[in-house]
């Protein structure tokens, strides 16, 4: 079991190498002739103005949130996943279903109110 | 591996040794091998035949002058983009804008470890599998998000959000489609659900019950849009965004990132093949019985085979349909995508009830609904249409 999760730890090791390396190879061959015009920040050839680290839209953050939770919901299925043939066999089947339909069902109550929120429009309605 | 390694140790091959050594040196080996020699030329040819297919698609000619058809043109590419200037602009973020790409291709990398290229070929048969799969692949977004973010520019960070949220968001429908899987085969290990299916179609995931088969058009759709593939590229879509997070990248750290957007889309086939399309499974002919050399060949042959066909449905795609809008992109995943697929994952978990030697025949039963159903459907369709032809005629705006 070790052996196979060294593998892991072997192929990060190989992909972040792989990169350096190249990396350093191209450093040693490529030309490197730096002017201010040219490191600065493409905009179109217009001149940039101000930094682009600004505010940005709070939708990604909300999609982030409903993601976070969705993304628990399938991490804690798994184990249920990998033993749930056993349990039909054993006749505790029918149980478990309904164990997962009702922890599926209450975070699907969750979409469906942020669906009439209005939360999952990408241009929020406002009331007025 | 291991059981191999220990062969040659014990056969005294490496006397003098420590074992860790030997392991090390093994394992160094088979990720350098399966690196140098499947990963790279695949995501190399990839990406020339699909500049190829596009232009036979779009009755152009495509690169056709380095080698026999071009198909050495990824190396030209490789060597090209090697000796170009790399430009780090004075705005950004140094350290960030260079850790990016690093973060990609080892996001990428780590997925090749429990792809099965046979039913004997595989680096490690982790027991977590296609868990970690699913783990690694979403590393990719933290360097895209860094990427965009780093450049200090305008272009870039708003290729990245966007990518972030698409990624992210797609990622239920797909780790949803996966759980049905997992629901079936009772194991996470990519051998384990490839041994749970049979060769032939009918005894795959697939064609196990329709919800299964609903699972596999909402798994291959999603992880288009977490590949960032047309009809989903609105991150780097060059008609709005320049290049979206790669607009400051050039030289070998932008082709890094290509690399892993090229070689992800064989992942994306091979995690489908295994899912849902029997992996490796051959018939158990004759020939085979004999000689586990052809046996080991046929299988690799069928798997990447069945993994390609993927990948060139992918290019078909990207040649055929126009981008999506934003919201257009978000809606799909949140109102269509994520309802279907819990619905489709309390259908399987249902359809498990039923019992073993009923379940063959219920499945057909409702696949043959489903058809009757759709082929209702596209009558009514057409009787409609044909009804409404004479009004759309005098009023062409209806």
């Amino acid at each position: 079991m070790l052996f196979d999760f060294a593998n892991v730890l072997v192929f990060t090791a190989l992909g972040l190498g792989f990169v350096g390396v190249n990396l350093l190879i191209g450093r040693l061959l490529r030309p490197a002739n730096p002017q201010a015009r040219k490191l600065s920040t493409y905009e179109c050839g217009e001149p940039s103005t101000g930094s682009a680290w600004v505010n940005f839209n709070i939708r990604f953050y909300l999609v982030a949130l409903i993601f976070i939770i969705f993304e628990v919901e399938i991490a804690f299925i798994f184990p249920v996943a990998t033993v749930f043939r056993g349990l039909i066999e054993s006749g505790e089947g029918l149980l478990a279903f309904v164990k997962i339909f009702i922890f599926v069902g209450i975070l699907f109550l969750g979409l469906v109110y942020s669906w009439v929120k209005g939360d999952l429009e990408w241009i929020k309605k406002v009331k007025t | 591996m291991q059981a191999y390694l220990d062969q040659l140790i014990q056969g005294g091959a490496f006397a003098g040794m420590p074992r860790e050594v030997v392991y090390a040196i093994g394992m160094l080996l088979a990720a350098f091998i399966v690196l140098s020699a499947f990963v790279a030329p695949l995501a190399g040819v990839t990406s020339w035949l699909e500049r190829r297919v596009w232009a036979r698609m779009q009755s152009r000619v495509g690169p056709n002058r380095v080698g026999p058809q071009g198909i050495l043109q990824w190396l030209a590419d490789g060597i090209k983009n090697l000796l170009k200037e790399d430009i780090i602009p004075t705005a950004a973020d140094k350290k960030l804008f260079s850790l990016a790409p690093y973060i990609v291709f080892m996001g990428f990398l780590c997925a090749f470890v429990v792809i099965p290229f046979g039913g004997h070929l595989i680096v490690a048969d982790l027991n977590i599998g296609i868990l970690y799969i699913l783990a690694v692949t979403s590393l990719v977004v933290v360097g895209i998000l860094m990427a965009g973010w780093a450049s200090n520019n305008k272009w870039s960070l708003l290729g990245g959000m966007r990518s972030a949220a698409q990624i992210i968001s797609y990622e239920i429908p797909a780790g949803v489609s996966v759980l049905m899987i997992v629901f079936l085969a009772g194991t996470l290990s990519m051998q384990g659900i490839i041994k749970g299916q049979g060769w032939a179609p009918w005894d795959w995931y697939l064609f196990h019950n329709p919800f299964t088969f609903a699972g596999f058009f909402l798994y291959f759709t999603a992880a288009l849009a977490e590949g960032n593939r047309t009809p989903f590229d609105i991150p780097e879509a060059e008609s709005e965004l320049v290049a979206g997070y790669v607009t400051e990248y050039s030289g070998m750290r932008f082709l890094f990132f290509f690399f892993a957007e090229w070689g992800n889309l064989y992942v994306i086939g091979a995690v489908a093949t295994t899912l849902f399309l029997g992996g490796w499974q051959v018939p158990p002919l004759a020939i085979f019985e004999n000689s586990p050399m052809l046996l080991a060949v046929a299988q690799f042959v069928t798997f990447f085979l069945k993994a390609y066909l993927w990948v060139f449905v992918a290019m078909w795609i990207r040649a055929t349909l126009p981008r999506v809008r934003v919201d257009q992109l978000m809606s799909l995943c949140w109102k269509y995508m994520v309802p279907l697929s819990f619905i489709c994952l309390l259908g399987t978990v249902a359809f498990m009830f039923v019992p073993a030697d009923g379940q063959r025949i219920t499945s057909a039963a409702m696949f043959g609904l489903g058809v009757a159903i759709t082929i209702i459907f596209f009558l009514r369709v057409g009787f409609q249409i044909r009804q409404a032809k004479p009004e759309l005629y005098f009023k062409p705006h209806i």
